[in-house]
């Protein structure tokens, strides 16, 4: 992900201090993983010098004095040119899952134990999300839904590789 | 896999060691399974690995060649045709990816219809009908035919019939399997949700995952033989 991106997206509808970005952030993408303030700090420090967002007001106050951030024309055709560009697809070519499995055919492991294994984890994790989804508005049924699918996608190579697994112990022994 | 186990107590349905053969081909072979009341276990595996045989055997319709399966304490090998009939009739309910409506009755007939053959009169069997209708988010279908209904509505209205006589187990034989993404969950959602509230057991025969994940726990049979997950981890 994109922190600069997301923030300076986050400033297009209006000026924000570091930490009501923080907010915004946490409260919209941050789900179980909410920014640290240094990383906001540090993200408007670089974007500040890159001229795409300018500090729009100071207060001083007890602590620390607050920049209030605006994004700039230069900041708002960056955050137009990321969106506009699609995300590379994930390969997804390296798995530790199918290397475990060929290692168990190799030593004469029961792989199916593993897979059987993973699936149930799989379906753990499934079923924390589907609970949350139900629990959850419409934001949290999307970003949910994004991870269950995804989970998915490893059960249906799991069933698969389940079904095919005397044929990959052969072509995988006899090489 | 898993031997022979001892169900956990204050199981409500329980088989063990169950086998069944059709000609050559051995559909179950020594599965175990168990069931508590308001739980909901996911039956998955891959086609053909004998999970809708052990459906059928746990549900009273197909008899295992040997193996016992107990409700609420009692062995079902030792009822008579008739006593499991109205254990089906009374005590279970059935929800199948297709066709289970009959088409020339309404919806609401539909919905009543197992109370009407336990001899309920009509303006009773349709009251409660239409609770369960409202309760699965069909009650306005109540004047409609089957063939009226979108799919998903028609899944949500054979789930309502299939709860209309509280059952204590609900047996649902993969019952979003016809159905989009969106209306598949939103009848597992509204079927969990009924079961849970009336605290029965639902045995739900899947091979999706994400139909799956509103089980409880799930159950993976292979080549007729079941793993229960949670207990081997």
């Amino acid at each position: 992900m994109s922190i600069g991106h997301t923030l300076l997206g986050l400033l297009e509808s209006g000026p924000r201090h570091g930490y009501d970005l923080k907010r915004a952030f946490d409260e919209k993408f941050g789900q179980d993983r909410p920014l640290h303030y240094g990383q906001v700090y540090s993200t408007m420090s670089r974007l500040l010098k890159n001229g795409l967002v300018a500090v729009d007001g100071i207060e001083a106050g007890e602590g620390p004095e607050r920049k209030r951030y605006a994004i700039t024309d230069a900041g708002i055709t960056d955050v137009q040119q990321w969106l506009a560009t699609p995300e590379k697809p994930e390969p997804y070519l390296q798995s530790t899952l199918y290397i475990k499995v060929v290692l168990a055919l190799l030593t004469h492991r029961d792989a199916g134990d593993i897979l059987d294994t993973q699936r149930s984890e799989h379906l753990r994790m499934m079923r924390i999300l589907t609970d949350r989804k139900r629990k959850g508005d419409l934001a949290d049924q999307l970003i949910c839904d994004h991870a269950l699918f995804h989970l998915e996608a490893d059960l249906r190579w799991l069933e698969l590789t389940a079904a095919r697994l005397d044929k990959l112990a052969l072509a995988v022994t006899s090489r | 896999m898993t031997g022979p186990m001892t169900a956990p107590p204050g199981s409500l349905l329980v088989a063990s060691r169950l086998r069944k053969a059709y000609g050559p081909t051995n559909a179950l072979d020594g599965a175990e399974f168990s069931i508590h009341p308001g739980e909901v276990v996911a039956v998955m595996g891959p086609s053909g690995s004998g999970k809708s045989t052990l459906l059928h055997c746990l549900a009273g319709i197909v008899p295992p060649d040997s193996g016992s399966i107990t409700y609420n304490g009692r062995e079902m090998a030792g009822m008579s045709d008739a006593q499991r009939s109205q254990l089906r009739r009374t005590e279970f309910g059935f929800v199948f990816q297709f066709g289970q409506l009959v088409p020339e009755l309404t919806c609401v007939e539909n919905v009543a219809l197992p109370l009407r053959l336990n001899g309920s009169s009509r303006k009773e069997a349709e009251r409660t009908a239409l609770s369960w209708m409202e309760r699965l988010e069909v009650d306005d279908l109540r004047g409609k035919r089957p063939g009226e209904v979108s799919g998903g509505q028609g899944q949500r209205v054979a789930v309502a019939r299939a709860l209309v006589t509280g059952p204590r187990v609900l047996f649902a034989d993969e019952p979003t399997g016809a159905l989009d993404s969106l209306n598949g969950e939103r009848v597992m959602e509204l079927l969990t949700e009924a079961a849970r509230s009336t605290n029965a057991a639902v045995v739900l025969v899947t091979h999706e995952a994400r139909v799956a994940a509103y089980s409880d726990r799930e159950i993976v049979v292979r080549d007729g033989k079941s793993r229960d997950m949670e207990r081997v981890i």
